[in-house]
């Protein structure tokens, strides 16, 4: 159908989710179910010498105690592996159960089966667990330091890896010859990612099948099933079914294969029962893997007209108690290949070393080592700015890659395709009226008042969609970075779409069934959309790092496209005409030249399944799977432009206005992708301002609920003022981008650029995120 | 997030209220429920029985008389922020309550609850302390009232008996001439108070007689702070900031977000920025 691409039709999935009647995983209830709840190790580090369930056991409704040794017993592989390996990574073991050394608070330890849930949190109470407590480090920095608490004994020092991307002696030589350098240490602030939907699993053993049906909050299902079956429970990869239900956000905290599922996977193994388990939100924030936390020391050189000769950038990260799913890759692939930004940089290195610490695992989280990447070049560019006295505006336009420099090849690998940035900061700058916010900034400052304002920049770039396979495994990558779709058209014309990126929120019915309604010249409403289930589904890579549009959208198109081209077989045959002649074109196939033969989808669909009329040498149906591996990565960009007060009396900054200019190449449903960016803002926006982690030197996470761990609410936020410009992807078939994560990565250095800006007749150049009232009152004050 | 077991009783009167407060040891009488669930949920309070006074009528409303107002102890802090009767006569109360969490809790959320359960970051004890009102409480051995001043004794601990049950507070109404402020500093996390300031000044042929300040959430109790230099004075603003400045706690709370030395000097300024409200108010 014409102009549905690109329109704001309403998300098909809203009415149900906001009547309530979504079902999600614990919404679900099979006979015979019981209820697990996992015993959790309230030490950071701890030697356990024994463990006495026996008064759990004999409370009346227990079904089980299960521990480590029940896990060695059992034969299975039990372990928690990890799917991306850097050269020389260190990989100790993660066992689905603490055997003898927990190693965060929240290390799972026991696990309890119970006719209820309340029995079995009553019962888990009761589990006896003796523990040696140890020293613990919980700080990515002190981790490093002689004679830290060792995380693991086959990781000396703490280590995990050890790695770098660029050139040093470039670099080193572009700073000897500098005529301006700037330099920072920050700290990229430990995130809890927050899914409304706690994680939870309802995993049903059939032992007469000698199968199992799992259902979970999971964006990628098949990467569950092939990790769960493959490493933690052994059971052969067929035998096992892995359904998505309903999915309430994510954020990157479920694309990971966690111990508990496992846990509950083989509960339910034991037991030949279903047994469900949900999270509390204690146990979210204890287990769900956390992001950031850097540490960073980075510098740029400049020459005397304010280009940029060279960056230099040296990250401690955490990595936590274990290596989760993904983890080595997002501070390495997924940042230091960031590090040119907008920018034309010459020469770039990036060190980074990977750090166990007793703390939560951390892995990717919303933007995944892209915000970390962004916040240390556009911090950088505000000092570039300050130093050179080019200001945010100019030294940025210097520098941007030129638009006739495209494909641009980064020093740090990526190859960007296209891009075209200073329109995206021309129309930055017209939207929030900056000539005007610089006069007022001006008159505040000559009045010496307790209210000053500050404006920030953000000029980021994105990589969405990781591409191609053979690459990404080349860099360590255990998963292939394609995606499938099968549709099918039925003999009435409508349509099914099987995708292997699976929604967990973010309107993929809609939006897909707007890229086959387009294509095919049919209706939305014609166009069904399954995925989140590894028994209806081919595989497929999942949702997640901004790919369903960009990866899983081109997929459909391809598949769309064959069916077409069969299509149009069928109608040659039917019409006596020859193939090459047809047109498709609104829902018909056309004879070139000659209006009056045409057949509609319909006619062909029903004959493709009747076949008494057909092509000798043609299969019957009408349907087509494709497996799309995309040439390369999307490149989204933008400039967002935040405006702060800071009440320089008590450190406290209010929001006054935020826009965003975002080039997200074509758009399919606009009112999905400024949700995304609304979204997006909001977690970068907490991140600047008030999103902490925090744990204390005992390794007890101190910001584990609500109560202290600020998630941004809706008065806490403004209006955002949106606007795009339109560089369309050259090298996918629907010319998009991915906009999942945009809002996030950009924000937070847009927002302490702002703060840093207000707060420059103090002589502050940098406050660490998040930029609380009292940090930024002791920074005034100091 | 799953509270241990309990009984649930329902009381259909204070005296029932009061009977089975008797007849169960440690149970816990529920208000709204808006901070007794959440303790029960973390397993930090685990009363073998609740017993819901939530429904009980003769605890609810608003009423004025004799130069004073009555606000019931389970009158919903959503009641209590829309009051007209309080708008008029102690619209301080209502400005406090408008700040309580968020319309969810303001509609379950009661004020007998709210300072029987006597959180340092609660909005409404400071508010109580700086009107003088007295708590008023029934135990089977008959009433008596505490001056809120007295009531709070320390971190989530007050005056009320184990025995006893809190029906009302009563506070003076605010007579012409006199404006009061609350104003608070918002928990980004929690939506506490991590400082409120209650202030009020009264202005009597353009002097000011009489002046209060009392700041809650930098010690475990509000804290009122000796604003009386301002009584005579010309009410200007470095007058009132000298006034506030005399905010001091011996050892104030602290938290992640908020060390105690930083609350104590956001008390300073918030009193001072009530204090200028309340002025302004007055005149
Ligand atoms: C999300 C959230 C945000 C909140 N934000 C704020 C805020 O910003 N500011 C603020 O001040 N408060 C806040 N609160 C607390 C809120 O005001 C509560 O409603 C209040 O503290 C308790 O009132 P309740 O009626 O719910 O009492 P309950 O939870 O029912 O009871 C609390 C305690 O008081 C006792 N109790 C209750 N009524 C009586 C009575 N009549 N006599 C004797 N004892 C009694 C109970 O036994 C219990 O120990 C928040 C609460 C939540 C859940």
């Amino acid at each position: 159908m014409a102009g549905v691409l690109g329109t704001s039709i309403k998300r098909r999935e809203d009415p149900a989710l906001i009547t309530g009647r979504g079902k999600y995983t614990d919404d679900l209830n099979v006979p015979g179910m019981a209820h697990a709840a996992i015993v959790r190790s309230p030490y950071a580090h701890a030697r356990i010498r024994g463990i006495d369930a026996s008064a759990a056991e004999a409370l009346p409704g227990v079904l089980a105690v299960l521990t480590a040794r029940d896990v060695a017993a059992a034969g299975i592989p039990g372990v928690v592996p990890v799917g991306w390996l850097l050269p020389d990574l260190k990989t100790p073991a993660h066992p689905m159960i603490a055997a003898d050394t927990v190693r965060h608070v929240g290390d799972a330890v026991a696990v309890v089966v119970a006719e209820d849930r309340y029995i079995a949190r009553d019962a888990a109470d009761r589990v006896a667990v003796d523990y040696e407590p140890l020293d613990a480090v919980a700080d990515v920095v002190a981790a490093l330091e002689d004679g830290a608490p060792a995380v693991h004994e086959d990781a000396p020092g703490n280590v995990a890896f050890d790695w770098e991307i660029g050139e040093r002696e470039s670099v080193d030589a572009a700073f000897a010859s500098a005529a301006h350098t700037v330099q920072l240490d920050l700290r990229n602030n430990r995130l809890i990612p927050h899914a409304i939907e706690p994680r939870a699993v309802l995993a049903s053993y059939d032992s007469n099948a000698g199968s199992m049906t799992i259902h979970m909050t999971s964006q990628n299902p098949h990467v569950h099933r092939l990790l769960m079956t493959l490493a933690s429970l052994g059971m052969p990869e067929h035998k096992v079914r892995i359904v998505a239900p309903e999915v309430g956000g994510g954020f990157g905290s479920k694309i990971h294969h966690y111990a508990d599922e496992a846990i509950v996977g083989l509960c339910s193994m034991k037991l030949d029962r279903p047994v469900k388990w949900t999270a509390t939100r204690t146990e979210t924030n204890l287990t769900d893997a956390h992001g950031r936390d850097h540490s960073t020391h980075c510098a740029l050189a400049l020459d005397a007209d304010g280009r940029i000769t060279g960056l230099r950038v040296d990250t401690t990260a955490a990595m936590g108690a274990y290596l989760s799913t993904f983890a080595p890759a997002v501070p390495t692939y997924l940042y230091g290949t960031l590090m040119s930004g907008q920018y034309d940089i010459p020469a770039i290195h990036c060190h980074v070393t990977g750090v166990f610490t007793h703390t939560t695992p951390v892995d990717a989280y919303r933007g995944a080592g892209r915000p970390e990447a962004t916040y240390v070049v556009e911090r950088l560019m505000h000092l570039a700015g300050e130093t050179t006295g080019l200001g945010p505006v100019e030294v940025r336009r210097r520098n941007f890659v030129s638009p006739d420099a495209f494909p641009y090849q980064t020093q740090v690998a990526l190859a960007y395709d296209s891009g075209n940035y200073g329109p995206a900061m021309d129309r930055a700058l017209e939207m929030i009226g900056y000539d005007d916010l610089r006069s007022e900034q001006a008159s505040r400052r000559g009045n010496g008042g307790g209210r000053q304002i500050g404006i920030g920049f953000s000029s980021y770039i994105e990589a969405c969609g990781l591409a191609p396979s053979a690459v990404v495994g080349s860099l360590g990558a255990q998963a292939g970075q394609w995606e499938s779709a099968d549709v099918r058209v039925h003999p009435t014309a409508s349509v099914t779409v099987y995708t292997g990126s699976s929604s967990h929120g973010q309107g993929h019915e809609t939006t897909f069934s707007q890229i086959v309604a387009d294509r095919l010249g049919i209706d939305p409403e014609a166009v069904e959309v399954i995925h989140g289930d590894t028994d209806l589904v081919q595989f497929g890579m999942g949702t997640y790092g901004s790919r369903s549009a960009a990866v899983g959208g081109s997929a459909i198109a391809r598949s769309v496209d064959k069916i077409i081209e069969k299509g149009k077989k069928i109608a040659a045959h039917l019409l006596e005409a020859s193939a090459e002649d047809l047109e498709y074109e609104d829902g018909s196939f056309r004879v070139a030249g000659s209006p009056d033969r045409s057949l509609g989808l319909g006619d062909v669909a029903l004959q493709a399944y009747l076949a008494h009329n057909y092509p000798d040498d043609l299969e019957p149906g009408l349907s087509a799977t494709s497996f799309y591996d995309p040439s390369n990565f999307t490149y989204p960009f933008g400039t967002h432009v935040c405006v702060v007060e800071v009440d320089t009396e008590t450190g406290s900054i209010e929001l006054l206005r935020y826009a965003a200019v975002d080039d997200v190449g074509n758009v399919i449903n606009p009112m999905i992708v400024d949700g995304q960016l609304h979204g997006g803002l909001a977690q970068g926006i907490g991140q600047a301002l008030w999103e902490n982690a925090v744990y204390d030197e005992s390794g007890q996470l101190v910001s584990g609920s609500l109560m202290d761990y600020a998630v941004p609410k809706i008065h806490n936020l403004i209006s955002f003022e949106l606007d795009r410009t339109t560089t369309p992807c050259p090298h996918n078939p629907l010319g998009v981008k991915g906009v999942g994560e945009a809002g996030a990565i950009a924000s937070p250095a847009a927002v302490v650029n702002a703060v840093v800006d207000a707060l420059a007749p103090f002589g502050i150049d940098h406050i660490d995120m998040p930029l609380t009232p009292e940090k930024v009152w002791r920074a005034v004050n100091s | 997030m799953y509270p241990a077991q309990f009984d649930y009783r329902r009381a259909g009167s204070v005296d029932e209220a009061l009977s089975l407060l008797q007849e169960n040891e440690d149970a816990k009488l529920m208000a709204g429920g808006h901070s007794l669930i959440p303790m029960m949920k973390l397993r930090l309070a685990q009363p073998p029985v609740v017993i819901d006074i939530g429904r009980l009528d003769e605890l609810k409303g608003i009423s004025e008389g004799n130069g004073s107002v009555r606000v019931g102890s389970l009158t919903t802090h959503a009641d209590i922020a829309a009051s007209d009767v309080l708008a008029a006569h102690c619209p301080v109360l209502a400005e406090a309550a408008g700040h309580i969490g968020d319309a969810q809790v303001r509609n379950r959320g009661t004020i007998g609850g709210n300072i029987a359960h006597a959180d340092p970051g609660s909005d409404i004890p400071p508010v109580l302390v700086l009107l003088g009102a007295s708590i008023h409480l029934q135990s089977p051995s008959g009433a008596r009232s505490v001056a809120a001043a007295e009531f709070f004794q320390d971190l989530l601990m007050t005056d009320v008996g184990e025995d006893e049950i809190l029906t009302h507070v009563d506070a003076p109404a605010l007579g012409a001439g006199t404006g009061a402020a609350y104003l608070k500093f918002e928990h980004p996390a929690s939506g506490y108070a991590v400082v409120g300031a209650a202030a009020s000044v009264t202005i009597e042929n353009g002097r000011c007689t009489a002046a209060g300040l009392v700041v809650g959430g930098v010690d475990a109790t509000p804290t009122a702070v000796d604003v009386s230099s301002l009584t005579g004075s010309d009410l200007s603003d470095d007058a009132i900031a000298a006034a506030a400045s005399g905010l001091d706690a011996e050892d104030p709370i602290g938290d992640i977000f908020a060390s105690g030395d930083y609350r104590v000097h956001v008390g300073k300024v918030y009193g001072k920025r009530a204090l200028a409200a309340a002025r302004d108010r007055a005149s």
